[in-house]
């Protein structure tokens, strides 16, 4: 660590690779996967589940996959991220098995579709897309620099992305998803990655103007309003999303992240009391409006006691919690498919609660917490500002969608229904996921990579560097 | 920029802090309270995940499970016979809930209860199947049947104790219902809960007449008031004439007392209670008063809302702030007076053993899955009413009823003496309704009595007229009180 602060006159000395570490947390990472997989159908069968050979092979191929790549292309990489995403899919694709086999789902599903088609394969093959995205952002982006160069193109995907839900109909009461055929897409988690990097563009151009050229009211540092013009556009936007999309997540994790990025790039707090003030009265100004967002306002307050559809999922949901309790039930042993609808998506967190118990919870928000610090300690170490607001972005929005997530399972917030990163049944959520951790992997490979041994100088020896 | 950046990642363990919290908050502090919440259906799946104890009379199980494959519960709840014994067993629903000893007994019958925590932990390492321990009660089979089956298609309940232990021996109510019809989870269990259940469901099919239900007793009242008129000194000599004017007019007031019989006036204490003398015993009632009135009937166990038998059974009452004329009335069983069943047979029960009144109960034992026995009811005296003297005079008039009075249907033979007391209350505004038919009475051997009965009628086919306790009640009485005899030799 000591040689990335880069002083000219300091040859290179050359900093370890770490990727031998990251090879044994990765075989750590698959292990507690594959063991997890064992576990559940010793629990529910009472023997080895058939697809165990092929779980172990398919997650220890696409592990080692993702690991020989970084080793060629980002050798420098934290070793921490991959095997923590390895974990969390892993483990999310033994829970999203284990409810394949619930009685309860499948009488459900038949109930309601007239078949059952279990989940945990198509988990399988999405994942797979998100490791081949991983390997793509790792072999194409060499740099992550050369992101700046498609700002505005990246602004004007984005708001594609974000509005074209608007024009498909709304699915579970919430307008996030694209049909085409039989794929279906939720554009908002590749907008999140994609408007990252927007912001991040645009802010590094901007980020003077907005942090100096200011009038001081009441303790406040007010912006022109020109520069304010971009902020008052992703509050509108986030709203609209809110009010047509009726997606109260997406939203959120739009304008937190925004809110994020302006205060790293400007250092100004006011921006934060901005932000706060202007996401509280867009919620509060929505949540009396939208019956949908009413109702999930309603169950937070009160999930045992109303009728509808999301106060039954969050009542459910706690109890799931409450039935863990400190050690769990123990896997495939827990009742968490009473929540019904989306157990295995929204509300996955709930059969890790009940099933793991409260040492498992801890576990397991620890290791969303890590992701999110090695993100942020990659941005704290990266060099340039771009690659610097870039991982803020993406680290702020997962910690922000973890948060919202688990928040709203847990009964701590209203609910927003997003999906839990990597561990949710989802295509558009895994393999958008992956490509956000390809990014975070790219910018700390640069930013821990020994700078390049300076040019030979033949004043060196008479420069002293006087840093403050 | 790095200064802000440290700050966001403050920011981002706070987030990862609070759900760290709250985690906590509801996996262990509040796991408790989740878990016994009404709408966490895990406590009733949990209820049916194991093979449920059963209820055991005479040592057979009258309930059973069978494994069903609904996807939330493993078994359900069978019953053998289930209408004859719904007022012990009451119901356990998939659906529904519990009542009664299904509920009562619920941590023993599915095995959860603290008492049987060694016997999970033994199971748990030999591996047994969790099952859960037996209710054993007191009852008889053969007198519930006898019971059940003579009270037939007509409404009414029948409470049958034993006097010198207060093991509740025979508890039939009908009409009844069989609650097997609603164990299930099936859209047929939710048809017949809702037919059981409806307020428009005239019969009452699942109320517990024999503990649930309080009647006007009429006429077997009187041997209560004779037990107080005897107990206080009012009256020493069953067979000497009592100053009864006839017509006995009610105290304070110009009303005169209706006698149904002819020869009250100045008739015997014995023969009074034999042809049922309204004015002996109203006149009897208004000079003990009210509050000697109270005290002899508190000890037979009215006005008690906390009787146990482990099925809380209803208040029987008597009006504890009425005036003159209407203690009058109490004491033949009419105006505020209301008795259940069961504490008609616990008057009965206290007579028959010498003026002990023994605490009525139905659970004998609670046994474990491996059969070791967890807890086992003794019997427990529960106050005396009347001395051994009065007992025998009570028992002398009573006897007399059966010999010579309207209670000649109850007569056992065989050296067996049977004391009994017949009532027709009449209810309703004006007694406009149809009268309830009662007899109480109890079978004396040498070596005491075994079984004390209290039968009650509410409506039967019969005309108006020829409703009467003697009539109606009596022989029920005399088969269960039957039944018990021979089920002991």
């Amino acid at each position: 660590m000591s040689v990335v602060t880069n002083t000219t006159t300091i040859g290179a000395i050359d900093a370890p690779s770490r990727r031998n570490t990251e090879l044994m947390l990765l075989g750590i990472a698959v292990a507690i996967a594959v063991f997890a997989y064992v576990n559940v159908g010793l629990a529910i069968d009472g023997k080895l589940p058939a697809g165990v050979f092929g779980y172990t092979a398919g997650i220890t191929l696409l592990a080692a996959v993702a690991h020989l790549v970084v080793r060629k292309f980002a050798k420098y990489a934290d070793p921490l991220l991959l095997p923590l995403a390895v974990v969390l899919n892993g483990i999310g694709l033994v829970m999203i098995w284990r409810l394949d086999q619930s009685k309860r789902l499948i009488k459900r599903a038949e109930a309601a579709w007239g078949s059952f088609s279990p989940d945990a394969p198509k988990q399988m093959l999405y994942s797979a897309i998100g490791i081949a995205l991983f390997v793509g952002v790792l072999v194409l982006l060499k740099d992550h620099r050369i992101l700046q160069r498609y700002t505005y193109i990246s602004m004007a995907v984005a708001l594609v992305l974000l509005v074209l839900p608007m024009f498909f109909p709304a699915r579970n009461g919430a307008r996030i998803w694209i049909s085409l055929g039989p794929i279906n897409i939720q554009p908002g988690e590749f907008a999140k990655i994609i408007i990252a990097v927007f912001f991040s563009g645009y802010l590094m151009v901007k980020r003077d103007a907005l942090a100096l050229a200011s009038r001081r009211f009441l303790g406040l540092y007010l912006p022109r309003g020109r520069d304010l013009g971009p902020i008052l556009v992703v509050w509108a936007m986030s709203i609209l999303i809110l009010v047509f999309e009726t997606d109260l997540g997406t939203s959120l994790l739009f304008f937190g992240m925004f809110v994020i990025m302006l205060y790293v790039a400007t250092e100004r707090t006011s921006w934060i009391v901005f932000g706060l003030l202007m996401s509280g009265v867009g919620a509060v100004g929505v949540a009396s409006i939208s019956p949908h967002v009413g109702a999930r306002v309603d169950a937070w307050l009160d999930p045992f006691d109303c009728a509808t559809a999301a106060c039954d999922q969050v009542s459910n949901s706690i109890m799931s919690f409450g039935a863990g309790g400190t050690l769990g039930t123990g896997l495939g042993q827990g009742n968490s498919d009473l929540i019904g609808f989306a157990t295995n998506s929204d509300f996955i967190l709930a059969t890790v609660g009940e099933e793991f118990g409260l040492a498992g919870m801890m576990a397991f928000l620890m290791l969303y917490g890590l992701i999110v610090e090695r993100g942020i300690r990659t941005a704290l170490a990266a060099r340039d500002p771009f690659g610097k607001l870039l991982a803020v972005g993406l680290s702020g929005a997962f910690a922000i969608q973890v948060f919202v997530v688990a928040g709203g399972v847990m009964g701590l917030i209203p609910l927003t229904g997003m999906t839990m990163p990597f561990v949710a049944a989802g295509g558009s959520s895994v393999i958008a996921n992956w490509a956000l951790i390809a990014i975070l992997i790219r910018i700390s490979d640069t930013a821990r990579r020994p700078a390049p041994a300076p040019a030979p100088s033949s004043d060196a020896e008479m420069t002293q560097v006087v840093r403050p | 920029m790095n200064k802000p950046l440290r700050r966001i990642a403050i920011f981002c363990g706070l987030l990862v802090l609070a759900l760290l919290v709250r985690a906590n908050w509801l996996q262990y502090v509040e796991a408790e309270k989740l878990n016994t919440h009404d709408k966490n259906r895990r406590v009733l799946i949990e209820r049916y995940a194991d093979e449920r104890g059963n209820i055991i009379v005479d040592g057979k199980p009258i309930t059973g499970s069978v494994k069903t494959d609904s996807a939330d519960f493993a078994y359900k709840r069978t019953y053998v016979n289930g209408p004859m014994w719904a007022p012990v067993t009451g119901y356990a629903s998939q659906v529904f809930g519990a009542n009664q000893l299904e509920k009562l007994e619920d941590g023993i019958l599915t095995g959860n209860s603290d008492q049987l925590f060694f016997d999970r932990t033994m199971a748990m390492f030999t591996d047994d199947e969790k099952k859960g321990g037996n209710v054993v009660t007191t009852l008889n089979g053969a007198a519930q049947k006898a019971a059940f089956e003579g009270l037939g298609s007509k409404k009414g309940a029948v409470a049958a104790i034993d006097p010198k232990t207060g093991k509740i021996l025979a508890l039939a109510s009908t009409p009844s219902y069989d609650p097997g019809a609603f164990a299930g989870s099936a859209t047929a269990d939710e048809t017949a809960w809702a037919k059981l259940s409806s307020k428009d469901n005239k019969e009452k099919p699942m109320l517990n007449r024999a503990l649930r239900e309080v009647y006007p007793p009429g006429s077997v009242f009187k041997v209560v008031t004779a037990a107080a008129a005897l107990e206080h000194g009012k009256v020493d000599d069953i067979n000497a004439k009592t100053d009864t004017e006839e017509p006995y007019i009610l105290p304070t007031t110009r009303t005169p007392m209706k006698n149904m019989v002819r020869g009250c006036e100045n008739a015997t204490l014995k023969y009074a209670l034999q042809i049922s003398c309204n004015s002996v015993f109203a006149k009897l009632g208004d000079e003990v008063g009210r509050d000697k009135m109270l005290e002899t009937v508190k000890k037979f166990g009215f006005n008690n809302d906390e009787l146990d038998t482990p099925v809380r059974a209803a208040m029987s009452r008597y009006n504890e702030s009425m005036d003159r004329p209407g203690n009058s009335l109490s004491s033949i069983g009419q105006f505020d007076t209301a008795t259940t069943p069961l504490q008609m047979a616990m008057v009965a029960a206290a007579i028959a053993n010498d003026g002990k009144l023994m605490k009525p109960y139905m659970v004998d034992q609670l046994v474990a899955p491996n059969l070791d026995v967890i807890s086992k009811t003794k019997p427990q005296e529960m106050s005396r009413p009347l001395s051994s003297e009065n007992a025998q005079l009570v028992r002398d008039m009573m006897e007399n009823v059966v010999e010579n009075g309207g209670g000649r249907k109850a007569a056992l033979g065989d050296g067996v003496k049977v004391g009994g007391k017949t009532g027709t209350a009449q209810h309703g505004e004006k007694n406009s309704k149809r009268p309830y038919a009662w007899f109480i009475s109890y079978a004396m051997t040498d070596d005491g009595s075994p079984v004390a009965v209290a039968v009650v009628v509410e409506d039967s086919g019969a005309s108006r007229e020829d409703i009467s306790g003697g009539g109606l009640a009596a022989p029920i009485a005399k088969d269960v009180m039957k039944a018990v005899l021979d089920s002991k030799r």
